[in-house]
């Protein structure tokens, strides 16, 4: 097991690495400069920027001094904002960030679990095609259309939650339902796929033939054995979250790092996009690797198998 | 006093349907027979003969396309189909229990096998937690796991196939059934393997008492486990009695059929002779015997009028023309003669107690002496 995880670590880094170096070259290839009212600076002026940044010097310098700095987690100051450090703009604005994804997972992943498996249980049944119906409107509606939405109607027009801004829990509500939506609809088809698997075999045929009643079934049997597996998937939904995060905070005004994370592509902040970049990565394959660790901890074929290998 | 004779369970008249997309599958019809106290009743037939859907009915758990057209399935004089849910799942694992052909997906890979086996105890007799898992730990050892003290906190994937089935066993048997029904238990285990479940299932009906009715397609396991059998051919029986009767005195060209192609000592190794042709389709049933289109010995009449049970013995029926006074006499195949030569010599010897129940489900043509008389 030690071995194994010290593997996966292993390549977590060489992961980071790699997107470390690819980000950098796509950075080098985007189109304008950071300076973008360039015409109105003096060439000196702009020499003088670029050697305070580094950027007069050859590509594969910058390369190096970019990896060695981000290895220690240094990404080099913010363009934008006054030459802050970019590892103090992003420790400022991640708790919000972390909070509005956190809770789209769970709120996501709770009512898509419930739904998906009404949606088993009840095959064929109005139950499951609502439930179907819902969960494809979850997957094909853009979290920022989903988020304008909200925003108009259960904002502006009911005025049940604040619009925008950042200020207590109810500001989180409007955001993280936008956020919810799609790890919800992933949840909810993925649970019903599984569930319906489940039901179906012979352990279940078994559990019948010994006198348990349908929810005695699907307590003791059914859930868990489908529920272990949405774990594989929980990084997926991660990943859609971050994504999402970067429009729907913008849309709400959320002081966090997908909203930094728009303005700095904007403006060509390449030591902000790359350091967002980082951390995105930094974070998902974190929890892939936690995810397969939990898998094996919590099936107990795998956790088996992983002792002795 | 329980009349030790009384049949405690009854299937009568039962014709079942099922409603698919391509049609009307006619899957069971009129299906009769019994079961009584501490017997040991085989239905043998090929795959497809309707042998799991009759199991099913009398479990309760029938699909839901699924449409019980004719027929009852009386369980102590109570007919099983008019159960209401409730009565159904009070009934499932306490009175009659099932095991089932694949050990190796029958039970939950994410429970201990301890809490699968304890709990029908818990559901059934309202044991607590820990009462309901001493009681499963002497199941345990009871189908023979060793070291049952440990292993009964494992999973099903750390047990070998064989392991699997015990355990399977252990918790249809774990709140004494009345009856057991063993759909094909064996089926997926090798040889040596099958005959040690086998053995175990013998040993366990007597320690418990519980009548068994065993699915098989394989005769061949038939005649060391079984009181009585019955020989299913796409849909119906087509031939019933007791074990002695069927395997030397088989009146059934179908039960011919199958009795050739089973395995024995000699023919082990080489080729068996299987039943040529395929089942009739079950969408749309010929006419007549169903089995006509397969038999050698089919007459004009088998492919116009189906059959009824002509009479053998008290307890030995076939439904086949060829018992009609009227149909000519025909040779059946060389090695069903043999057996029958055999039979009428002990029957004229009085070794053959005709029609006698043996609780053991030991008769006088075990499975071991079968091979001296075989071709
Ligand atoms: N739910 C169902 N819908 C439609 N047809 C069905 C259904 N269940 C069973 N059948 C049909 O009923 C017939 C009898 O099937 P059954 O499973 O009882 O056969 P079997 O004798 O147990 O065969 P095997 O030895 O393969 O287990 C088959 O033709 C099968 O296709
Ligand atoms: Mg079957």
């Amino acid at each position: 097991m030690a071995k194994y995880l010290l593997k996966r670590i292993f390549y977590l880094f060489l992961t980071l690495f790699l997107i470390a170096s690819i980000t950098f070259f796509l950075m080098k290839l985007m189109p304008g400069t950071p300076l973008n009212n360039q015409a109105k600076l003096s060439p000196q002026q702009i020499k003088i920027i670029y050697e305070h940044y580094g950027l007069n010097k050859p590509v594969w310098q910058q390369y190096i001094s970019y990896i060695v700095d981000a290895a220690h987690g240094n990404f080099g100051l913010s363009y934008q904002f006054s030459d802050q450090p970019v590892s103090y703009l992003i420790s400022s604005r991640i708790g919000p960030s972390l909070q509005l994804g956190a809770q789209a997972i769970i709120v996501g992943v709770f009512f898509g679990i419930i739904v998906g498996s009404l949606s088993a249980i009840r095959k064929n049944t109005w139950i499951d095609g609502a439930s179907t119906f819902i969960s494809i409107l979850g997957i094909s509606i853009p979290s920022f259309v989903l988020a304008i939405l909200l925003q108009y109607y259960l904002g502006l027009k009911l005025q049940w939650f604040p619009i925008a801004d950042w200020g207590g829990f109810s500001y989180t509500v409007l955001p993280t339902l936008a956020l919810a939506a799609s790890p919800f609809a992933e949840t909810s088809r993925f649970v019903r796929t599984e569930m319906v698997d489940v039901l179906g075999s012979d352990y279940i045929e078994l559990a019948k033939a010994k006198g348990l009643s349908r929810t005695g079934i699907v307590w003791h049997h059914a859930l868990r054995n489908s529920l272990i597996p949405l774990v594989t998937v929980i990084g997926p939904l991660a990943a859609a979250i971050m994504t999402g995060s970067m429009v729907v905070e913008n849309i709400f005004s959320v002081p966090g790092i997908g909203e930094q994370f728009v303005k700095s592509i904007l403006v060509n902040d390449y030591p902000t996009i790359m350091g967002v970049t980082m951390l995105y990565s930094a974070l998902l394959c974190a929890i892939l690797l936690l995810t397969d660790i939990v898998y094996g901890i919590i099936d107990p074929r795998i956790r088996i198998s992983g002792n002795e290998g | 006093m329980e009349n030790a004779d009384e049949n405690i369970l009854e299937v009568k008249n039962l014709t079942i349907d099922f409603h698919t997309y391509a049609g009307t599958v006619k899957a069971i019809r009129d299906v009769s027979f019994h079961l009584k106290k501490g017997e040991t009743l085989a239905i043998v037939g090929e795959s497809g003969s309707g042998k799991t859907v009759t199991t099913k009915t009398i479990m309760g758990l029938l699909a839901n396309n699924a449409e019980v057209v004719e027929g009852t399935v009386k369980y102590h004089g109570k007919n099983v189909l008019e159960m209401s849910e409730k009565e159904l799942e009070n009934m499932r694992g306490k009175d009659i229990a099932e095991i089932f052909q694949d050990p190796m997906t029958s039970l939950d890979p994410t429970m201990r096998i301890g809490r699968q086996i304890a709990e029908p105890l818990q559901i059934h007799k309202g044991y607590s937690r820990e009462k309901a898992n001493k009681q499963a730990l002497e199941m345990l050892k009871l189908v023979g796991i060793t070291n049952a003290e440990e292993r009964i906190n494992d999973y099903p994937h750390q047990f070998s196939g064989g392991m699997r089935q015990r355990i399977v066993i252990a918790i249809a048997l774990v709140c004494y059934p009345e009856i057991l029904i063993a759909d094909e238990p064996t089926t997926a285990l090798d040889v040596t393997i099958q005959a040690q479940i086998l053995d175990l299932m013998k040993e366990l009906q007597e320690k418990i008492s519980t009548s068994i009715i065993f699915i098989t397609h394989d005769l061949g396991v038939v005649a060391g486990m079984a009181d009585r059998v019955a020989v299913m051919y796409a849909g119906k029986i087509v031939e019933y009695g007791t074990v002695d009767e069927i395997f030397y005195n088989p009146q059934h060209p179908y039960t011919w059929g199958l009795l050739n192609s089973m395995p024995t000592l000699d023919t082990r190794k080489g080729k068996l002779e299987s039943i040529p042709g395929t089942p009739p389709d079950l969408l749309d049933p010929p006419t007549g015997d169903p089995f006509a289109a397969r038999n050698p010995y089919a007459m004009k009449i088998d492919e116009q009028k189906e059959p009824p049970f002509f009479k053998v013995s008290d307890t030995h029926y076939a439904a086949t023309w060829l018992l009609h006074p009227d149909a000519p006499h025909v040779d059946p195949p060389d090695a069903i003669k043999h057996r029958q030569e055999v039979y009428a010599e002990r029957l004229k010897k009085g070794t053959i107690n005709l029609g006698h129940i043996h609780s053991t489900g030991k008769t006088s043509f075990g499975a071991d002496n079968d091979d001296a008389i075989g071709e």
